[in-house]
């Protein structure tokens, strides 16, 4: 039975206007300008960059205002923005080794090269509530040294000049894209890298969390996380040569993971990789984690199980967008499918009801 | 792995100075050093918003993957005397794009010097100083921890 049902759409738009109007919150407050987001919400505007997958700061702030905050729905937002523009090609990779950082940490050579660098961190913070914050103030101005020049060189480097850890083959194929073509399993890495870049940081952290608590365990060391811009060129066909087309902040987080050895390789350390837009390190950490738990297979080690090793499972569910529309799809009406839940129980009931156990 | 080294030839490594320089540069600003009416210019393909995929290296040196996408305009204009400019800038700003292509086209033709003059040595001179003053406060939350246990000057 099909039902049309219309009459909605008056409700529909005042619940729109009452929306537009709560947004905006009481007139007696002044209104927060996209330019206050993305300056003073930077780590929100951060996220839903990764997330949307589009790195575009002020489109980002703008979506976190129309979203009154609900960052998934700012996310939803901006992937429905980017599926309008044309592609004009793909960036070189970038070089994360000549990155600009305004962080970088190790947590397993105190004295690496190129040192430790805290950076704009909460770390070492008290986790306390700064009421100073609830009156307006002047900031009083960050200490400032002489910085070092040159490239910093990965950590990791040090370990593979020893043979350590595993070697990383140098390949330029072009990758899958997730974006152009339906996610097909089993996935190489890099698939999986893009699907965990654009995943949801909550999913990601949890499943980090449960490799650190046994399911799957792989031993984590974070051998660095670094902070901070990078160049992105491209090549341009009618030019003949790649040039410059922006700069853009990411988080890069090398894990270095035991590994006892197998069959074909000698006992060494192995890698797990995030690499995530803008200032995001619970992700970047999240997602070195979950790559490396993913990687089982091809290392020869057992599968445990773990929610974390199973591909399909973590890269069917790791996209908040693909979560929440199908979560959420179920609040929207179902009258009729409903109806024929109804009826089919009524039936049943009266089967029942007229059933001789029932009788007697 | 052949990024951010300029090629041999220095014609070519020039002009990826100034247009990355001028990919990178924030559009007030650049419409501030270079303001209009531009140079009378016919347009070979009108600036146009789109997106560029990012790609990183599996563990930073290995194989390329997807990281997500960018927002770029790209624009191309032709100078009356025939001079031919192309820009691919960050962001969404169809000025900032149609700005830099005149300017790339410029730059190829008897009046850079004083392009470069008015426009790109401030742009370099700005960025300089922005990544100066953000390297500057990273260096100053560099853990010195030999230094804490220098004792000549107690």
């Amino acid at each position: 039975m099909y039902v049309a049902v219309k009459g909605g759409e008056r409700a529909i738009d005042a619940a729109h206007a009452f929306l537009a109007e709560d947004r905006r919150g009481d007139p007696g407050v002044a209104e927060l300008s996209v330019a206050q987001i993305r300056q003073q919400l930077a780590l929100a505007v951060n996220r839903v960059m990764a997330e949307g997958s589009l790195f575009d700061p002020d489109l980002a702030a703008l979506a976190i205002k129309q979203a009154r905050g609900d960052l998934i729905e700012a996310i939803f937002l901006i992937r429905a923005y980017r599926t309008t523009l044309p592609r004009h090609g793909a960036s070189r990779p970038v070089d994360t080794g000549a990155m600009a950082c305004v962080r970088r940490i190790s947590a397993t050579f105190k004295d690496a090269p190129g040192g430790q660098v805290l950076g704009p961190t909460f770390d070492y913070t008290h986790r306390l509530l700064d009421f100073a914050l609830l009156a307006d103030g002047e900031v009083p101005p960050a200490p400032q040294a002489p910085p070092r020049e040159g490239p910093v060189p990965h950590v990791t480097d040090f370990l593979g000049r020893d043979g350590l850890i595993e070697p990383v083959p140098p390949c330029d194929d072009a990758p899958r894209d997730l974006t152009r073509e339906p996610l097909e399993l089993p996935a190489d890495r890099a698939l999986r890298l893009q699907a965990l870049a654009r995943g949801d940081e909550g999913f990601l952290l949890g499943l980090a969390y449960s490799t650190q608590r046994g399911y799957g365990r792989t031993h984590a060391f974070v051998g660095e996380l670094r902070i901070g811009t990078v160049a992105v060129e491209m090549d341009i066909p009618e030019l003949g040569f790649a040039v410059g087309i922006g700069e853009i902040e990411v988080t890069e987080c090398e894990t270095v993971n035991q590994f006892k050895g197998s069959r074909t390789e000698p006992p060494q350390f192995t890698r797990g990789y995030g690499l995530v837009f803008g200032q995001t390190e619970r992700k970047a950490i999240a997602m070195a984690l979950v790559d490396r738990a993913l990687r089982w297979r091809e290392l020869g080690e057992d599968f445990a199980g773990a929610p974390a090793q199973d591909e399909e499972f973590v890269l069917s569910h790791a996209d908040n967008i693909q979560a929440t529309g199908f979560l959420e799809h179920i609040k929207l009406p179902h009258y009729v499918d409903f109806q024929a839940e109804l009826e089919l129980i009524r039936r049943l009931r009266a089967e029942a009801m007229a059933s001789p156990e029932a009788a007697e | 792995m052949t990024q951010g080294r300029p090629e041999s030839d220095p014609t070519i490594s020039d002009r990826q100075g100034w247009m990355g320089l001028l990919a990178r540069a924030a559009p007030d600003r650049l419409a501030e050093l270079m303001p209009g009416p531009l140079p009378t210019h016919a347009l070979l393909r009108a600036p146009e918003i789109g997106a560029v995929m990012v790609r990183g290296r599996i563990g930073g040196t290995g194989a390329p993957f997807n990281l997500g996408e960018m927002t770029v305009t790209r624009c191309s204009v032709r100078l009356e005397e025939g001079t031919v400019g192309h820009a691919h800038v960050q962001g969404r700003d169809r000025d900032h794009a149609r700005r830099a292509a005149v300017i790339d086209a410029l730059m190829q033709g008897p009046g850079a010097e004083a392009v470069k003059r008015s426009v790109l040595d401030p742009l370099a001179r700005d960025e300089a100083a922005r990544r100066h003053a953000r390297a500057a406060r990273a260096a100053a939350t560099r853990v010195e921890f030999l230094t804490l246990v220098r004792g000549e000057d107690a």
